[in-house]
């Protein structure tokens, strides 16, 4: 089909202007809020020929429906299912993006490197599939079609089909089960862990940065890792695992003790990710206040003795916050300089997003 | 593309003779059944199976596609003013759409072949769309795709900028250009102070040659003074894309360009013009075919539900199915009734009115005249009736910047009537003209809006006078009115600037003075 050759440009398109227009988006931040399944929904409002026309506010129009003089209406009806129009209208696009496209482009755009997995192992996962058939099981799992079936064939096969009155009433050897098989699918494996500071110092602008960071992180790491494993832990004095909605909601206040997510992560993998088959990637988002110096020096030797040498990466990304002191990134820096494997990046606004991604991701570990 | 099923085939056969028999007249007719993905496509270039290369054909698909998909919209039927006219089915779609759509097929071809504003289209214009195609791809082959489609995109900016009545006008507007290229050639047989001559032999007495060529040479000074002075062009051009054609400074590849994007604008422009009344048309004959002659007992039900659903009201703008249909069937009755003419509007009681009935039964033949000789503006304007309002629940919205939203402004019927012609006169869009090529005497085009108390959208306008401008070669303007002050808008190539213009004074600024502010 020839529209192929058209729909391909327009994409082309489209990705160019993605492209161009890219570091906008990443700091936009409603468009995570319009994340449906696997898309991304980026407006592409230039996409519109321009032509000399009237302001659509302005002009306003005739309506039908009920409603008195000052009633609202509302801008959402269009009217019914409709048929084609002799030509086409003019809309402003909304092209949805595939994460993994999107995940392509910021790739592209900030040149990051492909991940070099640790090793190449994979676990292979068993999957029980419920696809096949059987001639016993469990009245639940019953095949009414497939029964039906096989009454069927037996009906006509006997001769006793009677298409007038075609009633089939099937006995013990023409039912049908629904049975499982064993599928075996190689699973990757690779972890991110995302650990967030919610103590007072956090405010809502703080935690909007670690949100749009991890989120382009998780879509980085996803495309480079099929089925990707994301753990969320936020932690004041004391740190606790969350799922993901609560770890961009909560708002806790009170001290801030680090060492206590080091020590819940530390748990985390040392129970379900060993890490000689795991990828690891924890990321810790703080404002660089922690209460003590001596909870400082407990999560170097964290990281000294136990993350570093396990983890592919460890992120410590600090957030800007008007409380904090931002001690405890310079604190990390003293310990640990030039090692590769703790990337740390400092986050002072939304703006400064794109330079953090690439700070962590830039190496390829 | 695959032909009609024999299902459906005979259901064809039968409707169209059923359409024939209550007097619709269309050109041959062929339907073919095709897939949802090929639906797409034909939709997404307009109803053509062939179009020239461009994105924004793939963005339609790609929309169309997605709300296909997403199941938010279904295409049902498609059909392309041609002769033969081509119609299409959607493979899947159920028995009882089919029918319908054929039925509502047949109306649409009848209204394309009889309605008079059609008269001047293409009927060919399927081979026309091909042949576009393959021009454009020989231009890509030639020039590179980024070169050709740059170019389609400014001039898709101006596409509609064309007059929509002139294929109707036949008085063409004597042209001093051509006047000169004739005596050129030497086809002027009487120039002037030439003599008609009946013999050859008295030719040299009766028109000395010396004292001719004097005459045409003082009277050829005389016309190149007479356009010097006068304004180029000699009056207002709403054909913008015409007057750019002949006096950009285009390559012949671009000129070809811009006349077969024109002449696509002007070949959709008639389905523009008569929306309410090609689909109310259409509607009306599916729904009378449906119900009185085609579906059985047991598809009515599944027929009122998709009836119904396209007729379904929409509070942020008519639906064109429901007015139309609404209309058409209201002027038949007033007409099988007498409720029409002097008497009618005289009348002043209300009892009388509504009993009123002189059983003159031409209301057939009433809606028959509508379709052949209407449009849209002139059916509103003529047949919108208070009743009509009322009965159809109409009213005018506007926007109301306190609570930024739309709100119901008025049910006054006046007011819904100027509304409404307001929307279908040059269907909503600004009337814009060429006044002069030569403004302020530097080559500027100077164009004009024709003012209506609306004021253009201005991040749209600048944008648009961009791609004109890059077309012009030279600065363009646009007197229009900008936050209710008449403003001349002047685009130089690398940044506008907003100018005072006296509206009063009919002609535009003299002199460059006003330029430097």
């Amino acid at each position: 089909m020839t529209i192929r050759e058209d729909h391909k440009r327009f994409r082309d398109i489209v990705r160019g202007r993605v492209k161009e227009n890219f570091k906008k988006y990443v700091t936009h931040g409603e468009m995570i809020g319009k994340r449906e399944k696997d898309f991304v929904k980026i407006p592409v409002p230039s996409i519109d020929i321009p032509r000399f026309r009237y302001g659509p506010k302005q002009s306003g129009g005739v309506g039908q429906g009920q409603g008195n003089p000052g009633d609202p209406v509302d801008g959402e009806n269009q009217p019914g299912q409709g048929q084609a129009g002799d030509q086409p209208g003019e809309h402003v696009l909304e092209a949805e993006v595939t994460l993994e496209e999107l995940a392509d482009i910021l790739g592209e755009q900030l040149e990051l490197p492909r991940i070099q997995p640790k090793g190449n192992k994979t676990i292979d996962s068993v999957v029980n599939r419920y696809t096949g058939r059987s001639s016993v099981g469990p009245e639940s799992l019953r095949h009414f079609k497939a029964s039906y079936k096989e009454a069927l064939k037996r009906y006509v096969s006997t001769g006793t089909y009677d298409p007038d009155n075609p009633v089939i009433v099937p006995i013990r050897r023409d039912l049908r089960y629904r049975s499982f098989r064993k599928a075996v699918s190689p699973r990757t494996n690779a972890v991110v862990i995302y650990m967030m500071d919610v103590s007072g110092s956090m405010g809502e602008e703080q935690k909007e940065i670690v949100r749009l960071e991890s989120f382009w992180i998780n879509a980085w790491l996803k495309r480079n890792y099929k089925g990707l494993d994301t753990r969320f832990i936020i932690h004041d004095a004391a740190a606790k695992e969350v799922d993901e909605d609560t770890f961009f909601r909560t708002s806790e206040s009170g001290g801030t003790l680090i060492s206590s997510a080091y020590k819940l992560c530390k748990k985390l993998i040392e129970e379900e990710y060993p890490p000689h088959e795991w990828n690891i990637y924890p990321f810790h988002f703080s404002d660089g206040d922690n209460w003590s110096g001596e909870d400082t020096r407990l999560c170097v030797r964290l990281l000294k003795e136990f993350f570093l040498p396990q983890v592919n990466m460890f992120g410590y990304g600090q957030v800007e916050s008007k409380y904090g002191s931002g001690q405890f990134l310079k604190d990390l820096e003293r310990a640990f300089p030039g090692d590769e494997r703790l990337v740390i990046s400092r986050i002072e606004n939304k703006d400064k997003i794109v330079q953090s991604i690439k700070d962590f991701l830039g190496k390829g570990r | 593309m695959a032909n009609l099923t024999p299902e459906l085939e005979k259901e064809r056969v039968k409707i169209k003779k059923v359409a024939e028999s209550v007097g619709l007249d269309f050109y041959e007719t062929i339907f073919e059944l095709i897939t949802y993905e090929q639906m797409n496509q034909i939709a997404a270039y307009g109803g053509f199976p062939v179009r020239y290369p461009h994105w924004r054909f793939g963005m339609e698909y790609e929309q169309l596609s997605k709300s296909y998909e997403y199941g938010l919209s279904k295409i049902y039927e498609l059909v392309i003013n041609n002769d033969p006219c081509y119609a299409y089915l959607m493979e899947g779609n159920e028995f009882i759409d089919q029918k319908l759509v054929m039925a509502h097929v047949y109306g649409h071809c009848d209204f394309f072949k009889n309605n008079q504003w059609f008269s001047q289209t293409n009927r060919k214009m399927m081979d026309q769309m091909a042949n576009h195609a393959t021009r454009v791809r020989r231009y890509i082959d030639r020039y590179g795709v980024d070169v050709v489609e740059d170019f389609i995109d400014k001039c898709l900016s101006l596409e509609n900028l064309i007059d929509r009545h002139s294929p109707y006008t036949r008085v063409k507007i004597p042209n001093l250009e051509k006047e000169l290229e004739l005596a050129e050639q030497g086809q002027e047989v009487l120039g002037p102070g030439r003599l008609k001559v009946h013999r050859d032999y008295m030719e040299s007495f009766i028109n000395p040659p010396g004292l001719v060529k004097e005459q045409e040479k003082r009277r050829k000074e005389e016309m190149a003074e007479r356009q010097k002075l006068q304004n180029y062009p000699e009056r207002p051009e709403k054909d913008v894309l015409h007057f750019l054609i002949h006096h950009a400074p285009l390559q012949p590849w671009q000129q070809d360009v811009l006349s077969m994007i024109r002449e696509e604008a002007y070949y959709f422009a008639p389905q523009g013009m008569t929306k309410i009344m090609n689909e109310g048309w259409a509607s009306y004959w599916h729904a009378k075919l449906m119900t009185e002659k085609i579906a059985d007992d047991s598809e009515i039900v599944d027929f009122a539900d998709r009836h119904s659903g396209t007729m379904a009201m929409s509070p942020t703008g008519f639906n064109p199915y429901k007015v139309g249909i609404e209309l058409f069937r209201d002027i038949e009755q007033r007409w099988n009734k007498g409720q029409f003419g002097k008497e009618w509007e005289e009348c002043e009681s209300l009892a009388d009115k509504k009993n009123w009935d002189r059983k003159t039964n031409q209301g057939r033949e009433k809606i028959f005249e509508v379709r052949r000789n209407f449009n849209d503006v002139m059916f509103i304007d003529q047949f919108l009736t208070e009743d009509f309002c009322v009965a159809n629940k109409m009213f005018v919205y506007k926007f109301n910047k306190r609570t930024g939203q739309f709100e119901v402004d008025t049910r006054d019927f006046p007011l819904i009537k100027k509304k409404f012609l307001f929307q279908l006169t040059n269907f909503g869009q600004p009337i814009i003209s060429v006044v002069d090529a030569n403004f302020n005497n530097r080559g500027e085009l100077l164009l004009a809006h024709l003012f209506e108390g609306i004021e253009m959208q201005p991040d749209y306008m600048q944008a648009t006078m961009k791609n004109l401008q890059a077309l012009w070669g030279r600065p363009v303007n646009v007197a229009t009115v900008l936050d209710g002050e008449p403003r001349i808008v002047h685009y130089d190539g690398h940044e506008f600037k907003s100018l005072a213009f006296d509206r009063s004074s009919e002609s535009p600024p003299e002199g460059s003075d006003a330029q430097e502010n």
